[in-house]
Order: structure tokens, then C-alpha cells, then sequence
């Protein structure tokens, strides 16, 4: 491959990528302007929370507890060997609220609501569904993806909470009931060193981002799938991919706007 | 032409393509009040485009649609959307929701757009599936419908608003034959009822010159033949004989185009 050959490459492949981050946010732009119809339509909103978010909670629930389990073993271990088992409650709260629960739910969230939406409106839009309700004089982006993406941003922080929660629960059980941790320490560490606003409100807004990055993938993929079973398929594995992707990297950039300062 | 002779419905000059592939070249077609017009043509010639092009899902390249007097424009929005609201359109498969029931399928519109009571909402949902001879499947899904029951229920959904004009994508596809005879005299009979003007893109001959006023003929993008569907069987046109009669040869030839077969397999000529 010649030079000029190879520059012509990276020029095509870098306008083909430009074109589809333009597309990407014209997607965005025409969501956000839908969805204060959506909030006029509030059934249509909670009966997504419902299949978005209850749907998922043994998932969320299930993986918050192991989760929690494992933190219990390891953060007594660790701590152990300096003599500081009753600061494990502070540790597993603080690894939950802060990282643990708002990311492990993402990433959770995005297997297992993130696809079933992608695929919905995939499919949907491969049986001419979305068409039909354009020739009925109803916008699709409204009707059927607005709500979603509203129960999307709604369900994923409430998961998150739950996932924490439950994690929380896990680590007593382990380091507490089974290992015998002083209760009393556990609680009131993790009480006097929680903070709600910095510990907690963080974890919350970072979920929220999350939840509206995930959310907004995994629709776009099924929007713009091509309408055949290939189509459909790839766009449910980008939806993991991406919004799995997106997750860590946007945590990263989180955590260091949100923690820089002790 | 004076606003009373316009046609309902008019395409004119429309040109259409996917990137290299020109699939419509200066198509120009006039669909009267009240009339059943069908555009006919082989499977891939451009028809469902051309209905899809008529209700503003896809840009023409060039040319224009005007309906009613009005052309239809894709970029606005709001007009397009309330040219959509007097239109019906029958998809190929029906594009029935399948997370709703028969019975919220065909109220689905109603509830978009008609703030209706709910017993009143119920009759005429009740009444439209009555048209379509499906009232006793009002609380079916549409997985457990058959396809002909399925179209039939996407009729009963394309005229819940009483559209002035109903597209219908290849109506007959796929069909037994008593569900396609039931089809061809619904669009017919709803067409004469609803006082509106029905455009049916197929490739089915003998049902559609049952029901048609008219018909047109897409070969290759372009328009090959129009007229009456006496018209045309009396056409001696060697395509549109050819069409009519189904032979495998002819001017459309049987074999895509390709090297001659000896060369293919390594004969001598």
C-alpha cells in the first residue's frame, strides 16, 4: 500500500468516524428534545422503570450480595494484618457507594437491560414497526424511545442504590456474622466515615451519568441496526461493548473530578 | 389544469437511488379521487420504494409528490406528519406491535391522535375490527394470529382514522388463496366505503385486475405500461404480455446476466 493509498485510508475511515459521532449526537439531540413530551406521558415512562428496572433487580441484587461477600473476606484479610478489622464496615460501604455500586451496576445494567432494549427496537424496527408508527403520524423518537430512555436513567441509579445496599448487607454477613467483626464497630465506623453528600451524592450523580450513557447507547444501536437478524445481533454485542466501555472510562473521569481532593 | 381536475394524488418526475444504485428514474403517476390504482411490476423494481416515497419515509433524489395540493416534504416535519394522519398504510408483514393485543393495535392510532371516551374508543376499535371480519379476535396477540389474519388486522389498524388515502405494500404476499380473494374485495369494498383512494403495489395479476381501476406497469425503474386492466390485457406489448401471462422468457429474461455457460465451464465453444 502506497503512501497516498495509506493517507487515503486514515482521511476515509477518520470522515466515516466524524460522520457517525455527528449522527450519534443529532440521535441525542432529537431524544432530549422528546422528552418532555415523554414526562407529559408519565404512564408510558413508569411501565419502562417497571420492565427496565424490576426486571433486573435479582441480577442487581444477586451480584450486590456476592459482591459484598467477597469485600467482607478480602477487606478483613487485608485489614487484619494491621490490626484494624473494625474499620471493614467504612471500607465496604465506601468501595460500594463510591466505585463498586454505581460502576458493577452499570455494567450489569447494560447486559441485561442495555441488550433487551437494543434488540427490542432493533427487531422493531425490522418488522416495520417504527415505520408504521411514523405513517400513523406518531414519532417514533417520542413514542417509543423517549419513555425508555427516561426509565433507563430512572431504574439504573435505583438499581445502583439496591446494589449497594444489599453489597453492604453482604459484607455484615461475612465479616460480622461469620467472622465475627465487633457490630457496633462496623456500624459506626461506616457511619462516622460515610459522608452523604460526598461519598453517597457522588455515587448517585455518577450512576445517573452512567445511566444516561448506557441507556442512550444501547437505543441508538437498535435504532440505527440494520433491520436483519446480523443487524440485530451486532448491535445488541456493540451495546455491551460501548456502554461497558464507556462506563469505565467515564468512572475514571468521574472519580477524578469527584475524589482529586482528600 | 384547474384545482378541480388536479389529481389527488401526483408524482412527478421522481428520481430515486441508493448511493450507485439508481432504483427510479422520472417517474411521474396521477392517482384520482376514489379510484383503486395499482402499481404492479416484478419483485425489486422499485415499487415498495415508491410507496414509501409517497408517505414521506424516504427523500425522493428529484421530482416531486403533491397530495392534495400540497407537496410532501420530509424535512417538515409537522406538515408530513399531518399529510400522515389522512393516510392509511398496509405493510408488507402488517408491522402489527407485537408486545400490543388486535384490539390495542387498532386503537393505537385512535389513542395517538383522537382523545376519544373509552366506551366510544371501544365501539369504533370494535366496529373497524368488524369491517375486517376479526371482532372475535380483538383480545388475540399477534403472535397468535396467522399472517392473513394479521394483515387483516393492520387494515383494521391503517383505516381506524378513516385515512382520504390507503397504501397498500404487496397485500396479497404470501397468501392462501381464500385469504387473498378475502383481501382483494376488502380493499375494494373499505376503498368505496371510506370514499377514499387506494394505491396497492403488487405483483398478484389475476386479483388485482379484479379490483383495480387502474393500473400501472414499473419495469426497470421506469413506468413500462399504464391503463385500464382491459387495457392492458388487450395490450400486445411483448412486456406487458409477458408480465400478464407469466411466461418465464421473455423481454425480463430468465437468466441474470452472465458469461455463456461453455465459458463457465470450461467448454470449448
Amino acid at each position: 500500500m502506497s503512501f497516498v493509498d495509506r493517507l487515503r485510508w486514515l482521511g476515509a475511515r477518520s470522515l466515516e468516524w466524524l460522520r457517525a459521532l455527528g449522527h450519534a449526537g443529532i440521535f441525542c439531540l432529537s431524544l432530549l428534545r422528546a422528552l418532555p413530551s415523554a414526562l407529559r406521558r408519565p404512564w408510558l415512562v413508569i411501565a419502562q422503570v417497571h420492565f427496565i428496572g424490576n426486571y433486573s433487580t435479582v441480577i442487581i441484587v444477586v451480584s450486590g450480595l456476592f459482591v459484598g461477600f467477597v469485600l467482607g473476606l478480602q477487606g478483613y484479610y487485608t485489614l487484619s494484618r494491621y490490626g484494624s478489622e473494625e474499620a471493614l464496615g467504612v471500607l465496604v460501604a465506601l468501595s460500594l457507594v463510591r466505585e463498586l455500586g454505581p460502576v458493577v451496576a452499570a455494567l450489569l445494567f447494560a447486559g441485561r437491560a442495555g441488550t433487551s432494549l437494543t434488540a427490542e427496537i432493533g427487531l422493531m424496527k425490522a418488522g416495520e414497526q417504527l415505520a408504521a408508527m411514523d405513517m400513523m403520524g406518531v414519532d417514533p423518537v417520542r413514542r417509543v424511545l423517549a419513555p425508555r430512555f427516561l426509565g433507563g436513567v430512572i431504574s439504573l441509579p435505583l438499581l445502583a442504590a439496591m446494589f449497594s445496599a444489599v453489597g453492604i448487607l453482604g459484607g455484615y454477613v461475612v465479616g460480622v456474622l461469620m467472622i465475627g467483626v465487633d457490630a457496633g464497630s462496623f456500624w459506626s465506623q461506616m457511619q462516622s466515615g460515610v459522608d452523604v453528600w460526598k461519598d453517597v451524592g457522588n455515587g448517585v450523580i455518577k450512576s445517573i451519568v452512567f445511566a444516561v450513557a448506557v441507556t442512550a447507547v444501547a437505543l441508538y444501536q437498535g435504532w440505527e441496526a440494520r433491520p436483519t437478524p446480523e443487524g440485530v445481533a451486532h448491535g445488541t454485542t456493540r451495546t455491551v461493548v460501548i456502554s461497558s466501555l464507556l462506563v469505565l472510562g467515564l468512572d475514571f473521569v468521574l472519580t477524578a473530578l469527584m475524589f482529586s481532593t482528600p | 389544469m384547474s384545482a378541480a381536475e388536479q389529481p389527488f394524488l401526483a408524482v412527478e418526475r421522481l428520481s430515486f437511488g441508493y448511493e450507485s444504485r439508481s432504483i427510479l428514474h422520472d417517474v411521474s403517476l396521477h392517482f384520482d379521487r376514489g379510484r383503486v390504482v395499482a402499481i404492479m411490476g416484478g419483485s425489486g423494481m422499485g415499487k415498495t420504494t415508491l410507496l414509501k416515497l409517497i408517505g414521506g419515509l424516504l427523500t425522493p433524489q428529484s421530482g416531486r409528490i403533491v397530495f392534495d395540493g400540497e407537496p410532501v416534504d420530509v424535512r417538515d416535519r409537522a406538515r408530513l406528519f399531518a399529510q400522515r394522519r389522512r393516510i392509511g398504510m398496509l405493510f408488507q408483514f402488517g408491522a402489527l406491535f407485537t408486545d400490543l393485543t388486535v384490539f390495542e393495535n387498532v386503537a393505537f392510532p385512535l389513542r395517538e391522535h383522537a382523545r376519544l371516551p373509552e366506551p366510544m374508543l371501544r365501539d369504533l376499535v370494535l366496529l373497524k375490527l368488524n369491517a375486517v371480519g376479526l371482532r372475535g379476535a380483538a383480545g388475540l396477540k399477534p403472535a397468535e394470529i396467522s399472517g392473513g389474519m394479521a394483515r387483516r388486522v393492520a387494515l383494521a389498524r391503517a383505516i381506524a382514522l378513516d385515512p382520504e388515502l390507503i397504501l397498500y405494500d404487496e397485500p396479497f404476499a404470501g397468501l392462501d388463496p381464500i385469504s387473498l380473494g378475502v383481501t382483494a374485495n376488502l380493499i375494494r369494498r373499505l376503498n368505496d366505503a371510506l370514499h377514499a383512494t387506494s394505491i396497492v403495489v403488487t405483483h398478484d395479476v389475476v386479483e388485482t385486475f379484479l379490483i383495480a381501476d387502474y393500473v400501472y406497469v414499473i419495469s426497470s425503474g421506469r413506468v413500462a405500461a399504464k391503463g385500464t386492466p382491459a387495457e392492458l390485457r388487450a395490450s400486445t406489448d411483448p412486456f406487458v404480455r409477458q408480465f400478464i401471462d407469466g411466461a418465464a422468457d421473455g423481454p425480463v429474461a430468465f437468466h441474470y446476466p452472465a458469461r455463456p455457460l461453455a465459458q463457465d465451464l470450461g467448454l470449448r465453444a
